[in-house]
């Protein structure tokens, strides 16, 4: 607590309430947090001016932005090892094919995964290498492929089945729930079901409601499936790995906008825990729990927090389900506070669940409440400015972490 | 009688192997278009015109379309002795055990839902006897007798549907949910069609094993569903994959004509099933699912076929089950004659006859056997009755196959290393 308050007094001129005043962007946002619950802030909430000042944001490329926080933090495990550039899908696709290598009972199926080469070219030149039937083109029929990966699980394969967008797997959610997350219970843990269910998701550049699905809440409660979202190329590559060597069945969530992050990863081979958080800037002041395309509007937030004298804590969760309660734990333990930041659907989403489980495990360790900022309960619409105010904006965070630490 | 049971060779019109090139493209039938279910258009037409009609079944005895195929060659029987007493055996077992099953559940031993097999016992012993311990198979909610046939113990299946640990699955799958991965008996599905692409997926793994992986494999995988299931899109969906690549799976229709109340007539545009079969690139057949020297003969030619890696075969089984959907179902709808008609259809009873009557076996003979079974179930009871109910600490095994799978709790440890976690107190 002392050290918080250090930090604001050491930034004086940029304490909360000044900035608020200073920045009539994030005022309205401020008051209808006054009005609403101070769990859970919606993206975006009502306010005008803070969407043109995303406008201008939209110019600026993601992906340079992306890189240049990786690469201020400290905590990352690669940047200062020789190893080898990679964009995200790349990575993905290297951890695929050096599985495929390992083991011939790896196959992939989905839709154009094989002679199209995946519609995120994950999967490209596998089928080459690996033949038609490893790397099998389906017809389009969801339920119906995903349950065959199932069957052929069953019987002793180890598929990786693609969405080709993560949406699409609604129409296999039967399979998804009934078979993949059941019946290994069911069946009183005779069959096991080490299937990789794997997909681009998350809200893209303006592809309308169906393609910019946040399915993460949709699946979390489905018993006995693990959740995992990758978010660099080194963790892409780590976790879809591990998630093809789990003997559990794993949902790997991609973001479409995170595909072309560059990274250089270790030319050794690895493999990263698919229970475990990833501590991306340790820091001080306040806990930023984040997953996906998010970490990146966060350590967007965090440079302009930094500015301010902030010092927070930014922790990427991956394991969606279930949660590194140690990792986040220890933080709180730290912290003290919590912020969450996600780009799924706030009514029973990831923050939800994860607000619970803070609540129940480090209850007397908070000195605030734990806040939420998820993306809006609407289907994403295509326009670019709706678009924008549904997900979680980098200034948003900056307001939230302010109100935070007041 | 006896010539009612002719062999009906699936080569009569076009045979399923053999290197016609266009052979998929062509109908099998085991007769030429009869009285059967393709009649029935014109009685389902009138209906539509008179919705009151009654409810009579317009389907017509299966018999009939053997009647036209009575011919000059049955000499040679389709079965041998041996054969014949195993089919019995598994039949009679079959038809025991969910007597027993009815018995148990109206005197609160067993809970749920409970579909029961009575009168389709040929279409599970007419495939299974013939499948190796290797094979597959998929079945659906009403799924006790495919087990048994595969050859889960009665004792298993009994114990699972009282729910003790001693059942296949540990109690925890119940009488919708009976899987053995000893037996590749891939489950009981209990939705309408899910168990479709799992045996597709199982079928891909042995053309996966014997193409990719190089290793000696000729598993096949039989799915059985019922009329209903034909509607639904994930049976047209594996029709297509299992079609395309030419995947060793067997798809059997028991068509019993009705989905819980709804007439398959009333809910399908062309009620013949096996049609579909050549409408994707399969050999469609029809067979007398009452019959099970027939339903023999058929899966004989589609396992056969599937084993040499020619791909699937979709068949029509038409039967009929002497009890309700379920053991909740009063089974009110169904017409008494309709019913009494498949009754005096048995083909438990019709089996006794072609074997008394080919002189393959002796009344005593079947007796024996009936005793044993009953017996038999007898034992399966009391072995249930006398296991016990699961403890505490199995509710959170098997959630997650790698241990895991439960994450990292606040200490820092893997919950599933938490003493209290196998005992089923730990917070989870």
């Amino acid at each position: 607590m002392s050290a918080i308050l250090q930090g604001a007094g050491a930034a004086t001129a940029l304490s909360p309430f000044n900035s608020i005043d200073s920045n009539k962007l994030v005022a309205p946002s401020r008051s209808s947090l006054s009005v609403r619950s101070k769990r859970y802030i919606v993206a975006g909430s009502d306010s005008k001016s803070f969407g043109s000042s995303l406008v201008a944001r939209r110019s600026e490329p993601l992906i340079p932005n992306a890189v240049t926080t990786k690469a201020d933090t400290a905590a990352s495990s690669t940047s200062s090892k020789p190893g080898h550039e990679l964009l995200l899908f790349e990575a993905l696709q290297e951890g695929l094919e050096e599985e495929m290598d390992r083991d011939p009972h790896v196959c992939v199926m989905g839709e154009d995964v094989g002679h199209y080469g995946g519609s995120y070219k994950v999967t490209k030149g596998l089928a080459d290498k690996f033949g038609d039937l490893r790397v099998l083109d389906t017809p389009i029929c969801e339920n119906a492929f995903t349950g065959m990966g199932i069957g052929a699980a069953m019987t002793g394969l180890r598929p990786v089945i693609e969405g080709m967008n993560m949406g699409f797997l609604l129409l296999a959610f039967n399979q998804i729930s009934n078979n993949c997350g059941m019946l290994h219970y069911t069946s009183g843990g005779q069959f096991t079901i080490p299937v990789v269910i794997r997909g681009p998701g998350g809200v893209g550049r303006q592809l309308g409601a169906e393609h910019s699905q946040r399915l993460e809440s949709y699946f979390q409660s489905i018993p006995g499936i693990q959740m995992v979202a990758c978010s660099t190329p080194y963790n892409a590559k780590g976790l879809m790995k591990a998630a093809i060597r789990s003997e559990n069945p794993v949902i790997l969530f991609e973001h479409v906008l995170l595909y072309n992050l560059k990274e250089s990863i270790p030319d050794e081979e690895y493999i990263c825990n698919l229970e475990e958080a990833e501590m991306v800037r340790p820091g001080e002041h306040i806990t930023i729990l984040t997953y996906s395309r998010m970490r990146y509007h966060v350590m967007q937030a965090a440079k302009t927090l930094v500015n301010k004298g902030y010092d927070p804590e930014v922790i990427d969760i991956r394991s969606l389900k279930p949660f590194d309660l140690y990792t986040i734990g220890n933080s709180v333990k730290k912290t003290h506070r919590v912020l969450i930041v996600e780009e799924c659907m706030r009514t029973g989403g990831i923050g939800a669940s994860l607000t619970a489980a803070i609540n129940e495990n480090f209850h007397d360790y908070l000195d605030a409440p734990v806040m939420c900022l998820s993306s809006q309960d609407v289907p994403t619409p295509y326009a670019g400015t709706l678009e924008e105010w549904t997900v979680v904006q980098p200034a948003q965070i900056v307001t939230a972490v302010e109100q935070l630490c007041q | 009688m006896a010539t009612a049971f002719a062999p009906t060779k699936l080569t009569a019109t076009v045979p399923l192997h053999g290197s016609h090139e266009n052979r998929l493209l062509l109908p099998i039938r085991l007769a030429p278009p009869s009285s059967f279910l393709g009649s029935t258009r014109s009685l389902s037409l009138r209906r539509l015109n008179h919705s009151n009609a009654t409810r009579r079944s317009p389907v017509v005895s299966v018999q009939e379309v053997v009647k036209e195929k009575q011919s000059t060659n049955n000499t040679s029987l389709l079965i041998t002795k041996e054969e014949g007493l195993e089919l019995y055996e598994d039949m009679i077992l079959g038809r025991s055990f969910e007597d027993m099953c009815a018995q148990m559940y109206y005197r609160g031993k067993m809970f749920g839902f409970v579909h029961l097999y009575n009168g389709q016992e040929a279409v599970s012993t007419g495939f299974i006897k013939l499948l190796t311990k290797s094979d597959s198979v998929v079945s659906t909610y009403r799924d006790h007798v495919h087990a048994l046939s595969k050859g889960v113990s009665a004792r298993a299946v009994m114990s699972e549907l009282f729910g003790k640990v001693t059942g296949c699955c540990r109690g925890q799958g119940g009488s919708m949910h009976m899987f053995s991965k000893e037996h590749n008996m891939l489950g009981g599905f209990a939705f309408i069609g899910e168990g479709i692409p799992v045996a597709t997926g199982a079928a891909f793994s042995s053309k996966y094993r014997r193409e990719v992986l190089k290793q000696d494999c000729d598993d096949v995988t039989v799915a059985f569903f019922g009329d209903g299931t034909c509607n639904n899109g994930q049976f047209f969906e594996c029709l297509n994959m299992a079609a395309l690549y030419k995947l060793p799976i067997i798809f059997v229709v028991e068509n019993n004509l009705w989905a819980i109340g709804m007439s398959h007539l009333r809910a399908t545009s062309d009620p013949e099933i096996w049609k579909k079969g050549p409408a994707f690139g399969m050999p469609g057949v029809h067979v007398d699912g009452m019959d099970v020297l027939k339903v023999r003969e058929v899966a004989k030619e589609a396992v056969t076929r599937a084993r040499r890696g020619e791909g699937p075969t979709l068949v029509e089984c038409e039967t009929y089950r002497f009890r309700g959907h379920s053991l909740a179902d009063p089974d009110e709808l169904r017409d008494a004659a309709e019913k009494a008609k498949y009754a005096a259809r048995d083909p438990i009873a019709a089996l006794k006859k072609y074997l008394i009557e080919n002189k393959l076996a002796k009344e005593a003979e079947l007796k024996s056997i009936e005793k044993k079974i009953d017996e038999l179930v007898e034992e399966a009871v009391e072995f249930a009755d006398a296991s016990p109910q699961p403890g505490r600490s199995q509710l959170l095994e098997n959630v997650f196959a790698d241990p895991k799978g439960f994450g990292i709790g606040p200490d820092g440890r893997y919950r599933c290393e938490d003493p209290k976690f196998t005992e089923g107190t730990a917070q989870v």
